[in-house]
């Protein structure tokens, strides 16, 4: 059976770390699952995880009391959930809720954060891997305002 | 001057290609609050050696209302099933949406070119559609379902709107069922009971399970919506003579004469729809065009 260490090495958001890199996030790494339904994190919280999704589905969802829960976006298989760890204030912005039954490696958050202070190469490591993740979810966000499929009338 | 666009189109673009034929409806879908599909038959058995190409088109006249290009859904090896799909959003659609059983509209084509069939077999296929997009795709879906051994992988991205903007509803579920084929679905925004995906279909791309060395795409959808997928694909290595596109501009004739739907130094009408995009790439950049 695979170690959290070999799938995170294998993974391409961690290719190119320095092993010295790895072997700190494997500490701070664990297995987790949610059940169809429940939250991972919710708006407001302390932003102390990021997730990867090795199987399932994960929709980032705002609250409005007029249409209850609004998903924004969904994470499948081999992706990143969750920044708001690394980006002070540190609070989630959203809601993340299992759309199906999710098996993830969560990371703690807090623990690479303090470890980032004291070596910023880490941290430079991870904002570079973090900001094409932003990237691409503004670029597809963008694309959604666009309401492409519309009618024109 | 030798155009530049492959042109496949085996019309004969004389003027009997202008006049239209009377067919019948035969039966009315509504496929969603905007949308619905038309299923046609000669009139007095008429045109009974009809035959389509997945990717062409027909131009459908409303009596009194005028005359539209709608791409043809059916399934090519089932051409005496003549089956368009369209969204009621201008004053023809919304008139031949009123159409019943029994009604006469006139039929002239098909016109343009198709995809291509042949350069799919051995090699995973992916087709990516964004809303009403899906119906000229799901031609070419029917011939490789119908002859799923020749394929390697079969992937069908699909997005759109929200959940009740979902073409095709009972056949994406048939088609999900199979463990042949992938089918994914999502939809721009959803509230509610939607357990499915939400998030443009652009994104689907990086992980769909497909080999991007031995990948054949076609994909069909708002013009923006292409070009990021192509962006996509191009990104996990699929070269740009494989992926083909099918465009949209505004089509009067279908036979090239009236230049309303040029294209560079092409017509959409004759030269395309379906067009492969190296073949395009250059003009698909040129906002003028």
């Amino acid at each position: 059976m695979e170690n959290l260490g070999s799938i995170l090495k294998k993974h391409p958001f961690f290719q190119g770390l320095e092993d010295n890199h790895i072997e700190f996030i494997v500490g701070c790494a664990a297995n987790a699952r949610f059940k169809t339904g429940e939250f991972l994190f919710r708006e407001g919280h302390e932003a102390n995880y990021f997730f990867l999704v090795r199987e399932g589905l994960v929709n980032l969802e705002i609250y409005s009391p007029q249409k209850g829960a609004i998903t924004v976006q969904s994470l499948g298989e081999g992706e990143i959930v969750g920044w708001s760890w690394i980006i002070s204030p540190y609070q989630w912005r959203f809601d993340a809720r299992a759309a199906e039954d999710t098996r993830l490696i969560a990371l703690d958050g807090k623990c690479l954060r303090d470890k980032c202070n004291q070596d910023p190469s880490l941290g430079y490591e991870l904002l570079k891997r973090f900001a094409p993740i932003i990237e691409q979810r503004l670029v597809a966000t963008k694309i959604q305002l666009l309401d492409l499929y519309g009618n024109d009338d | 001057m030798e155009t530049m666009i492959e042109t496949r189109n085996t019309h004969n673009g004389t003027i009997d290609s202008l006049i239209t034929q009377p067919y019948r409806v035969k039966r009315v879908l509504n496929e969603t609050h905007d949308t619905f599909t038309l299923h046609l038959e000669p009139e007095n058995g008429k045109d009974a050696n009809f035959s389509f190409k997945a990717g062409q088109f027909n131009m459908l006249y409303m009596y009194g209302f005028g005359e539209i290009p709608i791409s043809i859904s059916g399934d090519p090896d089932k051409p005496h099933q003549l089956v368009h799909t369209t969204r009621a959003v201008g004053t023809v659609t919304k008139s031949m949406r009123r159409l019943k059983r029994g009604h006469v509209l006139g039929v002239r084509g098909p016109y343009g070119t198709e995809w291509p069939m042949d350069e799919l077999k051995g090699r995973d296929v992916v087709f990516v559609a964004g809303g009403i997009g899906l119906a000229p795709l799901r031609s070419a879906m029917y011939q490789v379902v119908t002859r799923r051994e020749l394929y390697g992988k079969v992937v069908l991205l699909y997005g759109t709107r929200t959940p009740i903007d979902i073409l095709f509803r009972k056949e994406l579920e048939r088609w999900k069922s199979r463990f042949d084929l992938d089918i994914f679905v999502t939809v721009d925004r959803a509230v509610g009971a939607w357990r499915g995906h939400v998030g443009v279909v652009t994104q689907l791309v990086a992980r769909a399970p497909f080999d991007p060395r031995n990948t054949v795409t076609l994909i069909c959808g708002p013009e923006v919506m292409m070009r990021f997928s192509i962006m996509e694909f191009e990104k996990r290595g699929v070269t740009p003579d494989r992926i083909y596109v099918s465009m949209e501009r505004n089509m009067k004739c279908g036979i090239g004469h009236c230049g309303h739907c040029q294209f560079g130094p092409s017509f959409v009408c004759k030269d395309g729809p379906v067009y492969r995009y190296d073949k395009v790439n250059k003009l698909i950049d040129i906002r003028e065009v």
